[in-house]
């Protein structure tokens, strides 16, 4: 009996939970039923500790189609041809820290089955990568790179073959990721309104068939696996992490998609973490019915697999479809055609049991809802951790002095343009298929990507942002920032920002400081969320992302859809012609804190996260997006990590012009420069479009401050230039060419 | 202008250039069809297209396994008769492994995929695919792929330059094209060639991708431009 076998243990429960589920049985479960529950009330399927504080996300609007629980959200993006947007985020983390290329290919495959899934056609991908420093001591450098090149190879290979295109990104390189990386795919379909679909087993009697691969021993309890914490024993955890195979899924998503256009096919779901038991009981759950599955039905990859093993494996694309019995035959037929297996394996009941059968025994009967709605919902105890208060205070004598002590600032822009996080991620972006589609009109690089689409003049602005630092310094401000930052740079695309997607990787929730983190980070989303009327539709929650004992930086990625009426409205960040006014938009202030410059010249993150102001960002978000409309900036770009001088110097370098720069505000050099205060950009602005322009900046009640031209080649320096004043003060000069090598160069180098 | 030109786009399992050609020729009045790559006749056709992808999973090596598809048998007989045929990238691939071009693919130089846009010198414009350019015109087209590495032996070489066969070459913007431009490694900076009748072009670059002004240039449309003027002026059939 149970006093003596801790069974629970083996499937990752707690002694509690597994009290609950025979007081809900009414009986003992049999192992078979005790894995399903296993995996379905681990944190990856039920969300059992975050639940009770996703409830606090707005998740309403009338651009939102479907809000979280199917397998992604859906915003409208054009009324009068009812297209939408599904989209969703998700995290790959573990199994890209034990296998990269696999692990990250594998998570840009799941994503892209929950898109086409709604009935989907995936349009784009978005990638967001965190990983320790590029150069921290040998063998620990070596990792690091060896992660950053196969999570980056993964997530090309798996793209580039299937012709989805990877349109956006960010890139980050700290020390708390050096154990535990962060791999989070976003991806994006276009779908008629009336076309969508739904991973609901509805219809008693309607059939129940699995299509795709066949089904092997990978990946087996991924979803557990992602429940737990990394340590040096992992490599064992290998057999744990799936292969992805981008041939069989671009076949799957045709025959897919083949099928749903003919109306063939009544529910779909992709089979995901925890394999046809998530997708069944999910299916079932949903539509309020039971199912059944026969094992002996299954195609199967290898032989002599248990039953546990066949319900929680982990093979990659797989679907399973609920059809009408009379229309299984027409499925078949379209598999066929693509080569794919289509088997039919089960049938909707009405009995609201999740049923394994092998013939005609049964193996593990349990109400699906059970497994899908009954999971405890945990409120874990927080308490604010210690770092908390002594942070907020810092020392920033190194950065304040820099200009005097070390010969003038034009040193720190140029290490900085140099550091791999603010440098250019050309050599990642590169490895990425971008314009396949014929669809992508502003590619990576620029604040936000943007499409065009296909039946109207709209676009669509996508992009994926967190700066953890703050999140960690501040959680309930940095969760704020995060959201801002996605709508300030879709907005300076020139996009209305619409909703988003998240995926929320944090450490072990278990510890009460980590938790905290937690709820601060979700309060912080939730204010910003609401405040820009940009609703959450889905996301992903990663916990245990720990190495060793020690949790990673909290890291709320935002994934953010925005709007353009007309796609050729679209802005980017480079500056476009010589002459041009360049301007600030928004207002500097003393803000030092949480700085990258900071953290570049001392290793410390510390001090006060700049301040948002919800009610100003919103406006220059309006103003962005109506400048855009009425064709009035040449260039706008977000002003973020690295402060302005960088925020400059990457318009400059991207447009190919130089810049002569003049301005007095009433700040420090230091902050002035390299301060990161929020709600800001630097746009360009052709003269004849000045006066028109500053009178819509005092329209939004926004303050702007002219900070110079841009230029071509300067007569007597011989190229062209780089040059900023504050006060006639010559601060930062240097040759354009240069800093365009140290900012293009800077991850290659850090590579050798 | 494109009206009377009947073009098919070849659908390889794992095509994903399929629907972009399609809407390329699209833009330029020329309607085009798929071909499903286990159908053995592509009937009443002047350009066959194989697109850009990655066939069968490019497993094995690249369009290894696309060139035994049924359809392969009768694009070679087309290309016998003088149907231009145009393959883009795993196109280009698929041509060199089924011999309707010489030479062959390898992975690229730095063993990375690279997805950019390149510049490329026009070297030979009396072709039905490059008529609509000038002699030397340097173009910007995007490219994306993992295997563009195009080698052939000395002999060959010598020959495809003799024989004015190389139609692209890698260059930089301002034309000059140093020994060793290609991104890729590919021998003679080859981006493009043409068989020996001048009826069948491979290139790894897409054309298709930079038709309309949005997507960041139109360099691409002379390809198709050329395919049109070339079927007016009656050449077609050689």
């Amino acid at each position: 009996m149970t006093e003596t076998g801790n069974v629970w243990r083996e499937h990752g429960l707690t002694e509690e939970e597994y009290g609950k589920i025979r007081a809900l049985m009414g009986r003992e479960p049999n192992y078979l039923e005790l894995s399903l529950f296993g995996v379905m009330w681990s944190e990856h399927c039920s969300y059992k500790n975050s639940k009770a504080q996703l409830r606090k996300f707005p998740v309403t609007g009338p651009q939102v189609v479907q809000g979280p629980g199917e397998n992604a959200g859906v915003v409208r993006l054009d009324e009068s041809i009812k297209l939408c947007a599904a989209f969703k985020m998700e995290s790959h983390n573990h199994p890209s820290a034990i296998e990269p290329y696999q692990g990250a290919a594998t998570g840009v495959g799941g994503i892209i089955r929950d898109i086409f899934a709604m009935g989907a056609r995936p349009v784009a991908s978005l990638d967001s990568l965190r990983f320790g420093e590029l150069r921290f001591g040998e063998a620990g450098a070596q990792r690091v790179k060896s992660l950053f090149g196969g999570v980056v190879a993964g997530v090309g290979g798996y793209g580039n073959c299937i012709g989805i295109p990877t349109v956006g990104g960010e890139t980050v390189f700290h020390p708390s990721y050096r154990g535990n990386p962060l791999v989070n795919a976003m991806c994006v379909g276009l779908v008629d309104e009336d076309k969508i679909f739904k991973g609901q087993a509805s219809g008693t009697g309607n059939v129940v068939m699995v299509v795709g691969a066949r089904t092997g021993r990978d990946g087996i309890k991924g979803a557990s696996f992602a429940s737990e914490e990394l340590s040096d024993s992992d490599p064992d955890k290998r057999p744990n992490v799936q292969v992805g195979d981008p041939f069989m899924e671009k076949l799957l998503l045709e025959a897919s998609l083949e099928v749903l256009e003919k109306g063939l096919v009544v529910g779909l779901q992709d089979l995901g973490a925890a394999g046809l038991t998530s997708s069944g009981a999910e299916m079932a759950g949903r539509a309020g019915n039971g199912l059944y599955i026969d094992l002996d039905r299954i195609p199967m990859r290898e032989s002599g697999m248990e039953p546990w093993e066949i319900m929680l494996s982990e093979s990659q694309e797989r679907m399973l479809m609920v059809v009408e019995p009379p229309k299984t035959g027409a499925v078949r037929a379209v598999f066929e055609k693509w080569d794919l297996a289509a088997a039919e394996i089960g049938e909707v009941t009405s009995d609201g049991l999740f049923t394994i059968r092998k013939g005609a025994d049964v193996l593990a009967s349990v109400p699906a809802e059970f497994l899908t709605g009954m999971a405890p919902v945990n409120v874990r105890p927080y308490a604010e951790p210690a770092y908390f208060q002594a942070l907020q205070k810092a020392d920033f004598s190194a950065l304040e002095n820099y200009g005097k002590d070390r010969g003038g600032w034009t040193g720190l822009l140029k290490k900085l343009l140099a550091s791999p996080n603010i440098a250019s991620k050309r050599w990642v972006y590169e490895q990425y298929d971008s314009t396949v589609g014929t669809n992508t009109v502003v590619r990576p690089g620029s604040d936000a990507a943007v499409l065009r689409l296909p039946g109207t003049r709209k676009g669509m602005a996508l992009s994926v942002d967190c700066n953890s630092r703050y999140v960690y310094l501040n959680p309930r401000r940095g969760g704020a920032i995060a959201v801002a930052e996605a709508a300030r740079n879709v907005a300076a695309s020139g996009a209305k920002p619409l909703a988003i997607t998240n995926c929320l990787n944090f450490g072990n929730p278990e510890k009460p400081e980590v938790y905290w983190q937690f709820v601060q980070a979700t309060d912080g989303m939730a204010e910003a969320c609401g405040a820009f009327s940009t609703p959450v539709t889905g996301g992903n929650v990663s916990f245990y992302n720990e190495y060793d004992g020690r949790a990673i930086y909290p890291t709320p990625t935002i994934g953010m859809v925005g709007v353009l009426d007309d796609a050729e409205d679209r802005v980017t960040s480079a500056f476009k012609a010589e002459g041009d006014l360049v301007v600030l938009v928004g207002e500097t202030l003393e803000e030092l804190g949480a700085s990258e410059a900071h953290f570049l010249l001392t290793g410390r993150d510390e001090g006060e996260v700049p301040v948002l102001d919800f009610e100003r960002e919103k406006r220059l978000h309006s103003f962005l997006a109506e400048a855009a409309k009425r064709r009035l900036l040449a260039s706008a770009h977000d002003c973020s990590e690295g402060g302005l001088s960088v925020a400059l110097a990457e318009s400059a370098i991207q447009g190919n012009l130089g810049a002569a720069l003049d301005w007095t505000d009433g700040v420090s050099p230091a902050a002035a420069l390299f301060g990161e205060s929020q709600s800001r950009a630097v746009v360009s602005v052709s003269p004849d479009k000045w006066e028109e322009t500053k009178a819509l900046l005092e329209k939004h009640g926004l303050p702007c401050t002219p900070l110079g031209r841009t230029e071509g080649i300067k007569k007597n320096f011989g190229e062209k230039k780089f040059s900023v004043r504050l006060g006639g003060e010559l601060l930062i000069e240097c040759a354009l060419d240069e800093l365009a090598r140290l900012w293009n160069g800077a991850i290659e180098e850090a590579l050798k | 202008m494109g009206k009377n030109m009947r073009a098919a786009v070849v659908v390889f399992p794992d095509s994903n250039g399929d629907r972009d050609a399609k809407r390329a020729l699209g833009t330029l009045g020329i309607g085009a069809r798929f071909v499903w790559h286990k159908e053995s006749s592509i009937e009443d056709v002047d350009l066959i297209v194989l697109p850009g992808g990655f066939s069968f999973g490019d497993y094995l090596r690249t369009g290894a396994i696309a060139r035994y598809s049924p359809v392969m048998r009768e694009v070679v007989r087309q290309a016998g008769r003088g149907t231009r045929i145009l393959g883009i990238c795993n196109g280009f691939q698929i041509l060199t492994e089924a011999g309707l071009l010489p030479g062959v693919l390898l992975r690229n130089r730095d063993l990375l995929f690279l997805g950019r846009d390149v510049w490329l010198r026009v070297e030979n414009n009396a072709t039905p695919f490059t008529n609509a350019y000038a002699k030397g015109q340097v173009i910007r087209l995007p490219i994306a792929h993992g295997d563009g590495n195009y080698f052939i032996d000395d002999e060959g070489y010598k020959r495809l330059e003799g024989e004015g066969r190389i139609v692209l070459r890698y260059c930089l913007p301002d034309g000059m094209a140093p020994n060793g431009v290609a991104p890729n490694g590919a021998k003679g900076d080859i981006a493009g060639i043409v068989g020996e009748k001048g009826n069948v072009l491979g290139l790894m670059p897409h054309p298709e991708r930079m038709t309309e002004p949005i997507l960041g240039g139109c360099d691409g449309r002379g390809i198709f431009d050329s395919l049109i003027a070339d079927l007016l002026s009656g050449a077609a059939g050689c």
